[in-house]
């Protein structure tokens, strides 16, 4: 069942085509990667499917409905939800105050409920909260859940914010970049924990620069090369595919781009 | 007809003086993303030290009115400068690193403290210049009587909008600003010295800024140590009006500004004239906030 | 905890009796005091808690003191009734008007509440729709009656001022930990991040702008009540700006804080009032050095503090749903 459609999508900045005419389709409960090289168009195609920019041309289709046009707020709502290139943690504040964000759209109470508490507000509160420290238990990060987020090591940062992403109750779980910065051990700890995703039934598309990650987790990988899609397929397929290793190993001159395998 | 041209030149003169403030605000925030409440103070500031130093050198008297005048400008320009380049030591160089409420504040305070430092030292009422150093004659124009003084106000806010636009693209130090106007940390990269930069904004912007004050005092007669808050919000207005961190935007929108306004007050209601520039202000916000010439300020998505 | 629950008590207890220790004259300080306090507090939702940058909260001031003070010498309707319709009107035009600008960013709308601001005090002295009575504003607004008691003296009006103050601070702290609270944290701390986390922040923004309005418009009322008089010269752009610094240099997002900013706005002032001229010097000087020394303010916000023993439990037995 196709959870994601991404269909024949451009995005124009300025006189700059960032993404030209990309198509792709995610089925349900799988793990996709994204690769490709530097400014290929990567998280600018994450940036369509969550509503922060709008396609020029193109739809975009989500469980079958086209969320092209709506807010954001609305597609995290309806199911997808998102971790940032570079981390957007709500720095100042409480690691639990950060993954009860994601709870947010899964409760109700407003300024008047806020005001009045009523017993219900208050349940709603408590169940928000039991589900914001599960998904700290998920992701490993039980420990100082009063502490400021930015206390934490980079790598525990990524983790916050993809337990962030998990309160949300998403279908699709959009990673860009999760591995960034990690060592070793971390790295590890990270593959793991994206295959216990995918155990609940989530969908997993991420953008990832370390192969390792890329060829060992995933099911599917598109690659985008200089706004356009050219190659998709098993990760088999494409570690053989000739027009991807071109586009990272290029010619004899820039062997800056070559994955390490 | 008569009464048409009257209101236009009169509202060029004063689109002139807009402009020239406009353009102290449109620099600084180019440079540093601040809005600097403390410009329309040093724009009064310009127009109080313009007036001790006519009065205290006499220097129209000694050397006549053009002289005298030029020289007068001169002298208001430097000190401004100084004034300008002491405020952005003082308040806004240490929040550099600070997020943006705090230079707010502080801009805020600067701006307190200016205008009251103007009333403490030269007292709450009117000052008056004196009337009688330019002429008070008037020029005819295809029939119409318009004041000299206007006339010579307007050449002179075109004459220095002409060097300062020259001065930005045609110079490498005017580059370098627009440099860091696009891209702070790009500009730092390419080798520009980005505290130079800043350093000649806010030497240039209170210049500018100084001597529109100068020229309301020899325009109107009188100055008031709170005409900085009113001239500095529309002055600001017509910035945004033309683009903000846009140099050319700055003096189209003041320009414009001062024509709008002149004409709305004598054909709608003068009432309401200070409220017009506030309308166009919000009005070019929603419509179009980038500005008529388009903004120059970098957004990071 | 309990530091904060005496410290609080003490104070508590020390507002409730001092009326009958001072003269008339410092219980009016008082109730200028409380006033601000309100109005920093409805102000502190919008630029605390949401970090938007609004300098024309005057005007939401002026709008509630106009509407009471119009409807009472027009209509007769007496004051007390008339709290929730001037937070009504204040509220209704600060949505209607923050509608096409909430989106903009913060400089930005920063310069627009500014003019917002301008542009109703302006209106008010042209005397527009001929209610407002230019510059001479209003005069003859009837006292406050609570229960056949008249409230015309500074100590009754004390009493009214700081009910309303302390109902207020009640009502906000329950507000700000609450999940309506946080989205306003999470929209000031990222805003991309909260959408991204299913927070509406164009919503959030002007729900605030309204709840803020709302406050500084019953404000209004009972300021009116209190001058019998209001004018459109005491909502000027520098009422706004008292208003501001007095959260900003208190503690933007604290409810001590803001507290603390009031008495400091109104109160050193008057203890200084010899150096009237010097005053306003120092307040200039003071908003500069607070930002470059001490920027989160005198009395800063604290983290919020969790109950979370008996959660646990809960998230133990029944693991991740």
């Amino acid at each position: 069942m196709s959870i994601l459609a991404v269909m024949d999508v451009t995005k124009t900045f300025g006189g700059l085509v960032a993404v030209n005419g990309v198509s792709f389709n995610l089925e349900e409960g799988t793990i996709t990667g994204l690769i490709g090289p530097n400014g290929a168009g990567k998280t600018t195609v994450f940036n369509l499917i969550t509503g922060n920019y709008r396609p020029g041309n193109g739809d975009i289709l989500f469980n079958g409905k086209s969320v092209v046009g709506l807010p954001t707020h609305r597609i995290a709502g309806l199911g997808i939800a998102r971790t940032f290139q570079t981390i957007r943690l709500f720095q100042n504040l409480s690691i639990l105050e950060n993954v009860l964000a994601g709870c947010h759209g899964r409760m109700r109470s407003g300024p008047v409920g806020a005001m009045l508490r009523t017993r219900a507000v208050m349940q709603e509160e408590r169940d928000g909260l039991a589900r914001a420290l599960a998904e700290l238990d998920f992701v490993g990060l039980h420990q100082h859940v009063e502490q400021p987020a930015r206390n934490l090591s980079h790598g525990n940062q990524r983790l916050l914010e993809v337990a962030r992403a998990l309160a949300v109750g998403p279908r699709l779980l959009i990673l860009d970049e999760p591995a960034g910065g990690m060592n070793e051990d971390e790295t590890a700890r990270l593959m793991g924990l994206i295959s216990e995703i995918r155990k609940k039934g989530i969908a997993i598309l991420l953008i990832e620069h370390d192969m390792r990650v890329v060829m060992k987790i995933c099911e599917m990988i598109v690659v985008l090369d200089n706004g356009k899609k050219i190659a998709e397929g098993s990760p088999e397929e494409i570690k053989k595919n000739p027009m991807v290793i071109e586009a990272y190993l290029g010619t004899e001159e820039d062997q800056t781009d070559a994955p390490s395998y | 007809m008569e009464e048409f041209f009257q209101q236009l030149t009169n509202g060029l003169a004063v689109g002139g003086i807009y402009a020239l403030i406009a353009l102290g605000y449109t620099m600084v925030y180019g440079v540093l993303k601040l809005i600097n409440f403390a410009h329309g103070d040093l724009f009064s500031t310009g127009a109080y030290l313009g007036l001790t130093i006519l009065i205290s050198f006499g220097l129209t008297d000694r050397l006549g009115p053009v002289a005298g005048v030029l020289l007068l400008a001169l002298m208001v320009m430097g000190l401004l400068a100084i004034v300008g380049t002491m405020l952005e030591r003082i308040a806004y160089r240490p929040l550099r690193e600070s997020p943006r409420l705090s230079a707010v504040v502080s801009a805020l305070g600067a701006s307190i403290f200016l205008q009251n430092t103007l009333m403490f030292v030269y007292g709450a009422r009117f000052q008056v210049y004196p009337h009688d150093i330019l002429p008070d004659t008037a020029l005819d124009l295809f029939g119409i009587d318009i004041p000299i003084v206007r006339m010579l106000i307007l050449l002179a806010s075109l004459v220095l909008m002409a060097a300062l636009y020259l001065f930005i693209q045609k110079t490498r130090t005017g580059t370098a600003i627009r440099a860091v106007a696009i891209d702070q940390r790009a500009a730092r990269l390419m080798g520009i010295d980005v505290n130079r930069v800043i350093l000649i904004v806010f030497l240039v912007g209170p210049a500018l800024g100084g001597v529109a004050g100068l020229m309301v005092g020899l325009l109107y007669g009188q100055i008031n140590f709170t005409m900085g808050w009113i001239y500095g919000l529309k002055a600001f207005t017509a910035a945004i009006l033309g683009g903000i961190g846009n140099i050319p935007g700055a003096m189209v929108g003041g320009v414009l500004l001062g024509v709008i306004e002149a004409l709305g007050a004598a054909y709608i209601s003068i009432a309401w004239k200070d409220a017009i520039a506030f309308f166009v202000l919000i009005l070019i916000l929603i419509v179009r906030p980038t500005g008529l010439l388009g903004e120059r300020v970098a957004e990071k998505i | 905890m309990n530091r904060r629950r005496i410290t609080f008590a003490v104070v508590f207890v020390v507002l409730a009796v001092i009326p009958f220790f001072l003269n008339a004259y410092w219980v009016d300080v008082l109730n200028s005091v409380g006033l601000y306090a309100i109005l920093g507090l409805s102000l502190n939702l919008i630029v605390g808690h949401a970090g938007l940058f609004n300098l024309g909260h005057a005007a939401f001031f002026a709008v509630g003191a106009y509407t009471a003070a119009i409807l009472n010498t027009s209509f007769g309707i007496p004051i007390l009734w008339l709290l929730p319709l001037s937070g009504l009107a204040a509220g209704l035009f600060a949505v209607l008007i923050a509608r096409p600008v909430i989106h903009l960013r913060g400089d930005y709308l920063c310069i627009v509440t500014i003019g917002l601001g301008e542009i109703v005090r302006i209106a008010l002295i042209n005397d527009v729709f001929g209610i407002t009575g230019g510059a001479n504003g209003i005069f003859g607004i009837a006292r406050p009656v609570l229960f056949g008691f008249t409230i015309r003296s500074p100590q009754a009006f004390y009493y009214l001022i700081w009910s309303f103050a302390a109902l207020t601070v009640f009502l906000f702290h329950r507000l700000e930990h609450s999940r309506f609270g946080r989205a306003l944290n999470y929209l000031r701390e990222d805003e991309t991040a909260a959408e991204g986390s299913g927070i509406d922040t164009g919503s959030y923004k002007l729900v605030i702008f309204g709840i803020g309005a709302f406050w500084a418009g019953m404000a209004g009322d009972i300021y009116a009540a209190k001058m019998t008089i209001i004018a459109p010269e005491s909502f000027s752009f520098w009422e706004s700006v008292l208003i501001f610094t007095l959260v900003i240099l208190g503690g933007a997002g604290s409810i001590p804080g803001v507290i603390l900013g009031a008495f400091l706005i109104v109160g050193l002032p008057e203890i200084f009032r010899d150096f009237a001229n010097a005053r306003m010097l120092v307040f200039g000087a003071a908003m500069m050095a607070m930002m470059i020394f001490r920027p989160e303010g005198i009395l800063p916000a604290k983290p919020r503090a969790y109950r979370l023993a008996d959660v646990r439990n809960l998230v133990a037995k029944e693991g991740t749903k």
